[in-house]
């Protein structure tokens, strides 16, 4: 990889992407500066600004305990995301991410109560496949409307969603609810051991290297293997791959499948890692994250796992903001915002500068009919 | 329609962005602190407190904290504390019941020193709460609900509550009262047995002064949906229906709507009289400023909950001022008054008890027989399931 | 006060109500939407929009009901809106017609950007009381209140339902809506026909945001009435469905948002007459309704027809 060759335009992949950060933050910082704005001592608001600053990467990466929440808040949109990037692949629109959750955390509970208090990692398999199948089959029967019926995959998707949490409400507050869960409705609870515990050595849990791994497999299906390439090719152009005697419905279906099922072990994850049980809760859209973690990270797997980080650390900065400088809640929905506006921004601006334009490779030198005075003689 | 990505010039935009996203990350904070030098943050020994020092307490609220409503009177409470020169408290809004919560109380607990923490609302506690309690014996957690157990859950984990229905109930008498259709609407989010006993103390109250009104009670399925709450509020006042009360986080557009269609209206969590100027007959609010100061005492001194100098469970009434009535509405007439003082006087002193039988549910089954008295610390109030008599709804 | 119960009639009558009263934004939105899609580009971002519009809307109308009444001011509002709309528009044009920069990631960008100005600027609007707009009583030949109550429109709801077949003649009668559903169906010809795509792009974004704001000041100044950071129920984002639903057709747009502000009332409206159970179910029902016609009415060949052809593409 340390090939020099096209060191330009490297160099831009560095440069631009740095640049909008930065420029992202100054924007960022300008706003601080007249919300925070004391008119009679703008040297302090200023400095103010800088404190904010601080504050952001501190509590986002600025120490084990800070990197760690952003860890956590990162795992599930990794996987969340896959449920979107994947179908952009083959050219659909999924937004379905949420729902695909929500009922991959009903099948986990579902499987973990019906188990019970057996060998923890049976169990952790078993909900964990229970899950997968669920999302899978949301999201694959989007693919089977669009296929079968033409229904357009982003509504039906999005209608899926709501239709989701309906069901989650319905359940945790019916048939599944635990009775003594008076005051928050949920299901049972599942036995302690056989909930997913943390990587050893820190608080994050076994959800991260789940999210981490599914974008590598995710990565190398797309990018490596014969099924990837015909979803690449059916998702550049569907009649050429018709043609061509792919099978866009099964490919389709099975994107799709794929994608759901990456979301429904996502919504595993929340029930087996974090709360132990299902309710109300596990609506906290990640789904929706997911989707914009996805489109920046333009439906590349790696790509998205990064950017899910990023996202995590944004996220988990705006605490710090509301508690020490009165910041409303607001303020990093805003911050976000304009991050991604600006980041999406900078996807133009490659190509436009000369200085990153890699030059022509010099003409090769034609050999001399003669032979050149030797130097040696 | 696709999404016009178009895979042949991506390739090598893929390693574009995974070069981009890297550098984004890392450019986002020199990372050099990361690895190196930073020993794990102690876990324990942070936050405990001595007498008379500065304490730090920190209030976490699942919603804005200018919500007319549930939120904004956790945040009165706390800005009661501001008269205590030797408390800081740091607040955070719109905290989800997630792994978010989590982390706030860690990032209370670690970055601005925090010796108390006040959760406000239900979905906290399990297992958010008792996980970080695990985590941080040294620093006091304290719930609003009603669910901590002796013996079951950490020692330095506690529990305060007010019974808001000794408020509702007089205000159910002034509304028992003021109506002149005899139809009561009140509009709930959940029915759990918290906002259960609300409508039942309400109606109990209307049926006081009234024995013939009847409480139409309408679900909206979330703590803040302002569009199932206007409809609600609509359907209701179509359905003849002239005084609405509600339990929902923010009752701002129940009050709204009721004074819109030119009915009567009962507020709940904070005071809404400035919404209803015609309409508002007076409402169940919360007075935690009380509560929180009393904490606020005991931290300074010193206590704490693992060695039992601050209790573990806190609830209180109108008699311990954890609670207040708002001020009456222009509509209310002078009789209702005298009744609702007396009402409210009987309560403070004790005599008046709200749950006695012989007490049927709206299905005619008998949920409290003759002679037994449930008081409002009894526990089986907690687990409250059914509706009573004169309440058209259904609890499932 | 009279008020007397009217028994079963409550039920049709609150879904009557609910479709007269719910419908509006959702009709302004996807308006807007359609507009937007006719010249072939996507908004995504109209959440963040709708948002926007309904605190502008609000706090104008708190703010100048002092100096220009209360009669006013709600409209000084809804004009308000409109204009926050447009910056919202102008940016989302501005970045979405950039080269490489794809559609739908933008909007998403726009709805957290335009939810987070919203909610920032709007903190200090939650309190206050503002004054709402009028209603038309068109139940004034009814002596039942609920009937009166049901039959009050807004002179917002009366603009959507003009505009709509305005839109549907403009589209299909007169030289801009030829230079619009070119450009959105194959730029190559517009250009060659010598309008310029961008130019034309630019101004059916921002005019499409102008009409989502006014979707989002009817919310605030209205129907529920009342600002706070919960009054969209997703409006927004359910308008681009709408869109596609209504097959880009601005009066099946009309019809859509109907269906869905009546769907809406449905929950609610069983309960206030006593039917109790499954209200979650209930209270999912338009979505589940829009879902069982798509698949009813759709089919492989005729999933896209009315589709501007350049919708998707840069």
């Amino acid at each position: 990889m340390l090939n020099l060759n096209h060191w330009r335009s490297k160099l831009e992949a560095v440069v631009i992407p740095v640049a909008a950060l930065l420029f992202a933050l100054i924007l960022f910082g300008i706003f601080c500066f007249f919300v925070l704005l004391d008119p009679k001592n703008i040297g302090q608001s200023i400095a103010q600004v800088f404190q904010v600053y601080g504050s952001i990467y501190k509590a986002a990466f600025g120490s084990w305990f800070s990197l760690q929440n952003t860890l956590i808040r990162a795992a599930p949109l990794m996987l969340s995301a896959l449920c979107t990037a994947l179908p952009a692949r083959l050219g659909l629109g999924i937004i379905g991410n949420e729902g695909a959750i929500v009922v991959g955390g009903l099948a986990a509970i579902a499987t973990g109560l019906t188990l019970g208090n057996i060998t923890p990692l049976v169990s952790q398999v078993a909900m964990a496949l229970a899950a997968l199948a669920a999302g899978g089959v949301w999201i694959g029967a989007v693919g089977a409307l669009r296929h079968y019926r033409g229904v357009n995959e982003t509504i039906s998707s999005l209608l899926l969603n709501y239709i989701a949490i309906a069901l989650l409400n319905q359940l945790v507050n019916g048939p599944m609810k635990d009775p003594s869960s008076l005051n928050k409705p949920s299901t049972y609870p599942l036995p302690e051991a056989v909930m997913l515990g943390s990587i050893p050595g820190t608080r994050v849990h076994y959800g991260l290297i789940y999210g981490l791994l599914a974008c590598a497999i995710a990565y190398f299906l797309i990018q490596h293997t014969t099924f990837g390439f015909a979803a690449r090719t059916a998702g550049g152009n569907v009649k050429a791959a018709r043609i061509a005697g792919l099978p866009v419905g099964k490919l389709t279906i099975l994107i799709c499948a794929l994608a759901g099922s990456c979301a429904g072990l996502a919504g595993m994850v929340e029930v087996a890692a974090v709360h132990g049980r299902a309710n109300e809760s596990l609506n906290a859209n990640y789904g929706y994250s997911g989707i914009l973690v996805a489109f920046i990270a333009r439906h590349n797997p790696l790509a998205a796992a990064v950017v899910a980080i990023l996202l995590g650390g944004i996220l988990a900065s705006g605490g710090i903001l509301q508690r020490n400088y009165q910041l409303p809640d607001a303020t990093i929905l805003v911050f976000q915002g304009l991050v991604f506006l600006v980041v999406l921004y900078s996807e133009s601006l490659y190509g436009r500068f000369r200085l990153f334009r890699d030059r022509p490779a010099p003409p090769p030198v034609a050999p001399l009919a003669t032979a050149p005075p030797s130097l040696s003689a | 329609m696709g999404l016009g990505v178009n895979s042949r010039s991506s390739f090598r935009m893929r390693r574009r962005q995974v070069l981009r996203g890297l550098l984004a990350t890392s450019a986002f904070g020199a990372t050099s602190q990361i690895w190196t030098g930073c020993s794990q943050q102690p876990e324990a020994g942070s936050g405990s407190p001595t007498a008379g020092q500065q304490v730090t307490m920190g209030f976490i609220y699942v919603g804005p904290k200018d919500d007319f409503g549930y939120n904004q009177a956790h945040h009165e409470g706390k800005e009661g504390l501001s008269k205590l020169a030797w408390v800081k408290s740091v607040e955070e809004a719109n905290v989800p019941e997630t792994t978010s919560v989590e982390e706030t109380m860690r990032n209370m607990i670690e970055q601005d020193g925090a010796v108390a923490i006040f959760p406000t609302s239900f979905g906290y506690f399990d297992p958010h709460i008792l996980k970080l309690a695990k985590d941080y014996p040294n620093v006091q957690f304290f719930h609003c609900g009603g669910l901590y157990q002796e013996g079951i859950h950490p020692k330095n984990v506690g529990s305060y509550f007010g019974y808001i229905d000794e408020a509702q109930y007089i205000a159910g008498i002034v509304a028992g009262l003021t109506s002149k259709a005899g139809k009561l609407g009140f509009i709930a989010a959940k029915p759990i047995p918290q906002v259960l006993r609300n409508i039942n103390s309400f109606t109990l109250g209307a049926r006081s002064a009234n024995p013939k009104v009847t409480t139409q009670v309408i679900f909206t399925g979330d703590w803040s949906l302002p569009v199932k709450e206007a409809e609600a509020a609509n359907s209701l006042a179509d359905q003849g229906i002239d005084v609405l009360t509600c339990h929902v986080d923010s009752p701002k557009v129940v009050v709204e709507t009721a004074e819109r269609r030119k009915i009567f209206s009962s507020g709940y969590h904070a005071s809404q009289a400035s919404l209803a100027p015609n309409g508002y007959l007076t409402g169940a609010e919360w007075n935690w400023a009380t509560v929180y100061s009393q904490y606020a005492e005991w931290l300074n001194a010193g206590k704490t909950l693992t060695d039992g100098g601050i209790p573990h469970l806190i609830r209180g009434g109108l008699k311990e001022a954890f609670l207040k009535l708002s001020d009456y509405g222009p509509a209310v007439s002078e009789d209702a008054k005298k009744m609702a003082e007396a009402a409210k006087a009987k309560l403070m002193d004790g005599s008046l008890v709200v749950y006695k039988g012989e007490l049927k549910d709206n299905t005619g089954k008998v949920v409290i027989p003759a002679g037994k008295e449930l008081k409002q610390q009894d526990v089986e109030l907690e687990k409250m399931n059914w509706l009573v008599e004169g309440v058209i709804g259904k609890v499932s | 006060m009279a008020t007397e119960s009217i028994g079963w009639w409550g039920a049709p009558l609150a879904i009557l109500a609910g479709t007269l009263r719910g419908s509006a934004p959702f009709l302004f939105v996807s308006l807007g939407e359609c507009l937007t899609e006719k010249s072939g580009k996507m908004n995504w971002g109209l959440e963040g929009v709708l948002l926007t519009g309904a605190m502008s809307a609000y706090a104008i109308s708190c703010l100048t009901q002092q100096s220009v009444g209360p009669v006013l001011a709600p409209w000084l509002g809804v004009l308000a809106a409109g204009c926050a709309g447009m910056v919202l528009g102008f940016i989302h044009a501005w970045l979405s017609q950039q080269p490489k920069v794809n559609d739908i990631a933008v909007g998403i960008a726009m709805i957290t950007f335009g939810s987070g100005v919203a909610f920032f600027f709007g903190k200090p609007f939650i309190q206050p009381d503002a004054p709402q707009l009028p209603g038309i009583p068109l139940g004034f030949w009814s002596s039942l209140a609920p009937v009166q109550s049901a039959l009050r429109i807004c002179p917002l709801f009366v603009l959507g339902v003009i505009i709509a077949p305005l839109m549907y003649w403009f589209f299909k009668s007169t030289r801009w809506g030829l230079f619009v559903r070119a450009v959105g169906d194959s730029p190559d010809a517009a250009l060659a026909m010598g309008v310029s795509t961008t130019r034309v792009r630019m101004i059916c974004i921002v005019a499409g945001s102008f009409l989502a704001a006014i979707g989002g000041a009817y919310l605030s100044l209205y129907y529920p009435g009342s600002w706070s950071e919960r009054v969209s129920s997703g409006q927004g984002l359910m308008a681009v469905a709408l869109v596609i639903f209504a097959r880009w057709n601005p009066l099946q747009c009309l019809y859509a948002s109907l269906l869905f502000g009546g769907a809406q009332a449905i929950g609610p409206a069983l309960q206030a007459v006593g039917v109790d159970s499954y209200y979650y179910l209930f209270n999912a029902s338009p979505y589940i309704l829009t879902l069982i016609l798509m698949i009813a009415t759709c089919s492989q060949k005729r999933t896209l027809t009315g589709a501007p052809g350049a919708l998707g593409t840069q």
